[in-house]
């Protein structure tokens, strides 16, 4: 089984749109969305939920104001300032506690809870192009690397009872938490940039990462067209690099009028873009030595 | 006046927006980078970096002549940093949230402060505009500690020249970094473009950061391109569209060599002033109440 991860660093270079153009490509596969923050892929692959799980993760501290006592210990030894004292009464911010169970164990009234945070909901869904598995953080939760793992698990066991060979993974922007998850058990890495200074730079980070991981990565310059100057000096970077330069896709609004149709850039033309980003898999499958399923 | 630029999807234009906004500011100003995983607002800005200090997060470190394996430390340890093993005491310092619990639970004393390397925060200035950025280590995975960090080193950043108006550029998405970013701004503009994916991550980011209970407006990038959801969206929410920034590809190229859209492009300078003075006109309500809060 081969898991291939597209990433970028900087958000809006084309990760989620190529994504759907892969996920239409390839054959026996399961499709993940490991951004679980913001993800956009569903809006294009449109599944259809088969399995619904809530996702809860970690605790966070809840005053009993019936309890409390007022000694003030908890507000002193939160380090997050998610306590503060408003009228005579203790509260925790709901938003800044970290969940670390500090204030509940050396309050001496016993006053504080730690119920279970409810944190958002995955989902194993059905696609027209094969099996997705993916995820919805709730608005303001901790970005959390354990759910981009829980997910990354349950599609290894699903792509293992339906033997399939591939896992595409579509990641989260940043080179944080989330990313650093998804980055284990990967066996390559497809960054996509562009030839602007924040594209360049982030793939630099980016591309450090998977250094330190020891992964191969692939890269795709979206819209190289731009500037050709950039363009080149992220060329002679993944040179530099030993990185393998994919080929490169032109600046084409075909792209968002694909997303605006809810269609992968291959199923909403056959020629253009459609014709690169063909290419540009069939390079993938080598690099990944994903074998080919007709 | 606090501002915060954000964006629930990545690369709507927070970047383009903050730095051009940081030109044509009326008024003393700071522009401040809290996208710690992948800053770029000084690729544009092109500040001269004074200072860089290190931002550290408090860790411990084992004595182990002092453990005495009660496992106490263990035990309170909500994020698998302490693992007691017997007669070894691992820590995991990467995995540590520096909440200090297990230095203070510990009945031996057997465990000091010590620190991991979060990342940088610099401080800069460009021209008469102050700027500082955090910049998380490679590696590191978790970048809420070093936004505050970062926040907090924009508050006592005001050497000599009295108060000035702060612009963030915050992390994308919709989860704890971008929270940190918001909280406590007195204005936050949201950056999206017409497009489904711009406009599902508008409706995360406003469910996001409305309870937070800073005014929102919005800026809409590209406009031209995609489909009308957003404007939509944005009336029935009752969120003022502060500017529409045209689908061009002159404005691409200009972002695309490093340059600030406001000061490459004549009509730019106006469209971006009047966005500043919306912004202004949003953030003053907030403010109001903060001063005599």
């Amino acid at each position: 089984m081969r898991e291939v991860l597209i990433i970028s660093g900087k958000g809006g270079t084309g990760k989620t749109s190529l994504a759907a153009a892969f996920a239409h490509l390839a054959g026996d596969k399961v499709i993940c969305d490991l951004d679980v923050d913001a993800p956009d892929l569903h809006l294009s692959l449109k599944p259809t939920h088969q399995r619904v799980e809530e996702y809860f993760s970690g605790n966070m501290a809840v005053i009993d104001s019936t309890r409390c006592e007022q000694c003030g210990i908890c507000l002193e030894m939160c380090r997050y300032g998610a306590i503060s004292r408003m009228d005579d009464a203790f509260q925790v911010d709901r938003l800044k506690c970290e969940g670390c169970k500090v204030c509940v164990h050396f309050c001496p009234a016993e006053a504080i809870d730690f119920p279970q945070k409810h944190c958002g909901q995955w989902f194993i869904s059905d696609t027209r192009f094969g099996p997705m598995v993916h995820a919805q953080l709730f608005p303001g939760q901790e970005n959390s690397g354990r759910l981009v793992a829980l997910l990354k698990q349950q599609a290894r066991e699903l792509a293992q009872v339906e033997s399939r060979n591939l896992i595409l993974c579509d990641g989260a922007p940043g080179i944080g938490c989330p990313v650093i998850s998804s980055l284990s058990g990967t066996d390559l890495v497809v960054a996509v940039t562009e030839p602007t200074p924040s594209g360049r730079h982030d793939l630099e980070r980016v591309v450090e990462l998977c250094a330190h991981f020891k992964l191969p990565v692939g890269v795709v310059i979206n819209k190289f067209d731009l500037n050709s100057r950039e363009t080149s000096s992220i060329e002679d970077f993944c040179l530099e690099q030993g990185l393998h330069l994919l080929p490169q896709l032109p600046h084409d609004t075909a792209m968002t009028e694909a997303m605006v149709r809810g269609q992968a850039i291959t199923e909403y033309q056959s020629d253009g873009l459609a014709k690169l980003v063909r290419r540009i898999w069939d390079e993938i499958m080598d690099m990944a030595g994903i074998n080919r399923t007709a | 006046m606090r501002i915060a630029i954000a964006s629930g999807k990545g690369g709507t234009g927070k970047t383009l927006v903050a730095a051009s906004l940081a030109k044509v500011w009326d008024g003393p100003v700071m522009a401040v980078d809290l996208d710690v995983e992948e800053p770029n607002l000084h690729l544009f800005l092109k500040p001269e970096f004074g200072r860089c200090e290190e931002a550290r997060i408090e860790v411990p470190a084992v004595d182990e002549d002092r453990c005495t394996h009660c496992r106490a430390c263990a035990e309170l340890c909500q994020f698998k940093a302490i693992s007691d093993l017997g007669r070894v005491l691992l820590t995991f310092p990467e995995m540590c949230h520096g909440c200090g619990g297990c230095l203070a639970v510990c009945p031996e004393k057997a465990l000091m402060p010590s620190s991991r390397l979060l990342g940088e925060i610099c401080f800069g200035q460009a021209q008469d505009l102050r700027f500082l950025m955090g910049r998380l280590r490679v590696g590191e995975a978790m970048s809420p500690p070093l936004i505050q960090a970062v926040k907090r080193a924009s508050d006592g950043f005001l050497p000599g020249a009295g108060p000035c108006d702060i612009i963030f550029d915050a992390p994308p998405g919709v989860s704890c970094p971008a929270v940190n970013a918001v909280m406590g701004c007195d204005a936050t503009v949201l950056v999206t473009e017409p497009t489904p994916f711009g406009f599902h991550d508008l409706k995360l980011a406003v469910e996001a950061f409305r309870p937070l209970g800073t005014p929102l407006g919005v800026v809409v990038n590209k406009a031209g391109l995609g489909d009308q959801d957003v404007f939509t969206f944005a009336a029935v929410e009752d969120l003022p569209v502060l500017a529409e920034i045209p689908y061009d590809r002159r404005i691409a190229e200009a972002y695309s060599k490093g340059k600030i859209v406001a000061e490459a492009l004549p009509e730019m300078r106006y469209l971006f002033r009047g966005l500043a003075v919306r912004i202004q006109g949003l953030a003053r309500p907030a403010l109001k109440e903060r001063r005599y809060a």
